[in-house]
């Protein structure tokens, strides 16, 4: 297993990776009797690109979801840049830092895709509602200001000719794209992405690949991913943690993942006795 | 002839203006409704509190007055001094954050999740605890509003228009002045909905309350948000019937008169509310005035009901409501 010390380590491409930004530790994550998260540790990197794979009911969303915030597990501890993250909801959590997108997309359809990724500004605007009202002073300047980041976000995921449009309208590799533009909005430390390429054809599937890396690259943006498709997951990431019915049975490169006796038989399919 | 189409003139003016009066009320209901897909009940029982508190504060009542010389046989009622009455609409505009947050923390935190029917079922408790805990609080006899508003029929413009046209319009200056108020009320909701942050993160909590999350906006603190707005809508609208007609029980009525409005206009639907509102109004003025002699008059009691019926069969979604679609 790759040795990623309290120092960080250096990809093979030549990246720098830092130290611990977010740690799961020994998360158990309960829906009345089913245990979909089973005593979980993992951490995440500043600057890496991390999956997380496995089969259909895995619990890799689950995962997913106590990161966010949107499930509270039963056990464990979260910690987000070496602090123990008290119980939170969503959207404190957003306001942590840690954006995300959905896998069955979650966009504001009557709004334009301007107004949707100005909403991934909402944290960094805090002009009293007074202000607000009134359209004057901090207010407008924040409005203004924000608008400026997002017209950049919109520039980089190549959505320019689609800022008015209305969410509903759009096909459905676009959504995706939309929403990513959101999450990327808020600039976070933890960008999470569940499944960004479900659905997607193979040209759409490339885009996204490329979009993923570049945002990785340019904006330094940690990233964790969730992905059905392994061809892709293991040409995108730098550390992959695999799960199969709520255990962790990997974790490491994606070519020791890859030569991982357990991972393969939950891939393929195995006997068990 | 044109005295005639002078009049008919006349009584389409009228009907806007009572039309707006409609729309404000029905506009409540849109923005709860919206943000949380709640029919609120309680929106017309809202304005007859706001307008019996704002009554309340500007005569300087005791409030609970009743209540307190019943238990302690005293026989406090005015404290005597009277308020201004921008002071006294300042201060019910917090009577009812006040209320919005109250409705937040006892009342939907904990119905979180479940189906509209029950929150509906919530909205109508609300409405009846709302009524009697503003009868306790003011007393239950009608009550007349006078915030400095005019009133009667505007002599300015029945001399303006008799010199250009030969024929003076009565319009009644206090719907005028509501007509403007309204006017500017739905432009300033509009911009603060469309333009900032709190109104973005309004129309994207409409929107999709996980999305909502996501993105860092606190549920909670957005509905204290539009039950306050709400709160603001009926405070106006209790201000302008009340003016009109005196500040009584019959005024939660109203609400009954926003229900064609709404399926009309559609629920989800600003713009909606208001094009609505207007049509009701002019549609049952000009109707009483044309079909009225010929059925014995009184059509205005039901000619709303009648042309909401005929939208709910042809058109259920209403002129501007969202499209209905079931995919299967």
């Amino acid at each position: 297993m790759l040795d990623a010390g309290a120092e960080g380590y250096t990809t093979e491409d030549g990246r720098k990776i830092g130290g611990v930004l977010m740690e799961m530790k020994n998360i158990t994550l309960r829906f009345g009797g089913v245990e979909a998260i089973k005593d979980i540790s993992f951490d995440i990197r500043e600057g890496e690109i991390r999956a997380i794979i496995g089969p259909n009911g895995a619990g890799k969303s689950s995962m997913l979801n106590v990161i966010s915030g949107f499930y509270v597990p039963q056990q464990g501890e979260v910690w987000f840049r070496g602090e123990k993250r008290p119980q939170m909801k969503p959207y404190q959590v957003a306001a942590q830092g840690i954006a995300r997108t959905f896998q069955n997309i979650a966009l504001f359809e009557g709004m334009s895709v301007l107004d949707n990724i100005m909403t991934g500004r909402l944290t960094h605007m805090d002009a009293g509602i007074a202000a607000q009202a009134l359209w004057w002073g901090k207010a407008q300047r924040e409005e203004v200001a924000n608008r400026a980041k997002v017209e950049r976000v919109i520039d980089f995921l190549e959505i320019q000719h689609i800022r008015k449009t209305p969410v509903a309208r759009l096909p459905y590799g676009l959504k995706k794209r939309v929403e990513l533009a959101r999450a990327l909005a808020a600039e976070p430390m933890l960008l999470l992405l569940d499944e960004p390429m479900a659905g997607m054809n193979v040209e759409e599937k490339e885009d996204m690949s490329r979009f993923i890396l570049d945002v990785n690259d340019e904006f330094g943006t940690t990233i964790a991913l969730i992905e059905h498709d392994m061809g892709v997951v293991m040409d995108l990431s730098d550390r992959v943690v695999v799960m199969d019915y709520g255990k962790k049975i990997g974790d490491g490169t994606p070519d020791e993942v890859r030569s991982n006796q357990d991972v393969i038989d939950a891939y393929l399919g195995v006997a068990h006795d | 002839m044109p005295e005639q189409l002078f009049f008919a003139l006349e009584v389409m003016l009228n009907g806007l203006m009572a039309g707006v009066l409609y729309a404000l009320v029905a506009l409540g209901f849109v923005l709860i409704f919206k943000a949380s897909g709640i029919f609120n009940y309680a929106q017309g029982v809202m304005a007859l509190f706001a307008a019996l508190t704002l009554v309340g504060i500007m005569e300087g009542q005791v409030p609970f007055a009743h209540l307190i010389n019943a238990i302690f046989g005293t026989e406090v009622h005015h404290f005597g001094w009277t308020v201004p009455s921008v002071l006294a609409i300042a201060m019910t505009l917090g009577v009812m954050v006040l209320l919005a947050i109250l409705v937040e923390r006892l009342i939907l935190k904990h119905l979180v999740n479940q189906p509209d029917i029950i929150l509906f079922m919530a909205t109508i408790g609300l409405a009846y605890f709302l009524e009697g805990f503003g009868d306790i609080m003011w007393g239950s006899d009608i009550k007349t509003l006078n915030v400095g508003l005019p009133q009667g029929i505007s002599e300015t413009v029945d001399e303006v228009t008799y010199d250009w046209f030969g024929y003076g319009f009565f319009l009644d200056k206090l719907d005028m002045v509501a007509t403007v108020i309204a006017a500017l009320l739905v432009i300033g909701l509009t911009l603060f909905s469309q333009y900032t942050k709190q109104g973005r993160a309004l129309r994207a909590v409409a929107d999709d309350h996980q999305a909502a999350l996501s993105v860092g906006i606190s549920l909670r603190f957005i509905w204290v948000l539009v039950w306050s707005i709400a709160g603001f809508v009926a405070l106006i609208a209790g201000m302008m019937w009340g003016a009109k007609s005196g500040v009584q029980f019959s005024l939660s009525l109203i609400a009954l008169k926003a229900l064609p409005v709404l399926m009309l206009g559609g629920f989800t639907s600003i713009p909606g509310a208001i094009v609505g509102g207007l049509i009701i109004g002019v549609g049952e003025k000009l109707f009483e005035f044309t079909i009225g002699p010929m059925v014995g008059g009184a059509t205005e009691n039901w000619f709303a009901y009648v042309l909401a019926l005929m939208f709910l069969v042809f058109r259920p979604q209403g002129l501007f409501g969202e499209k209905i679609i079931e995919r299967v």
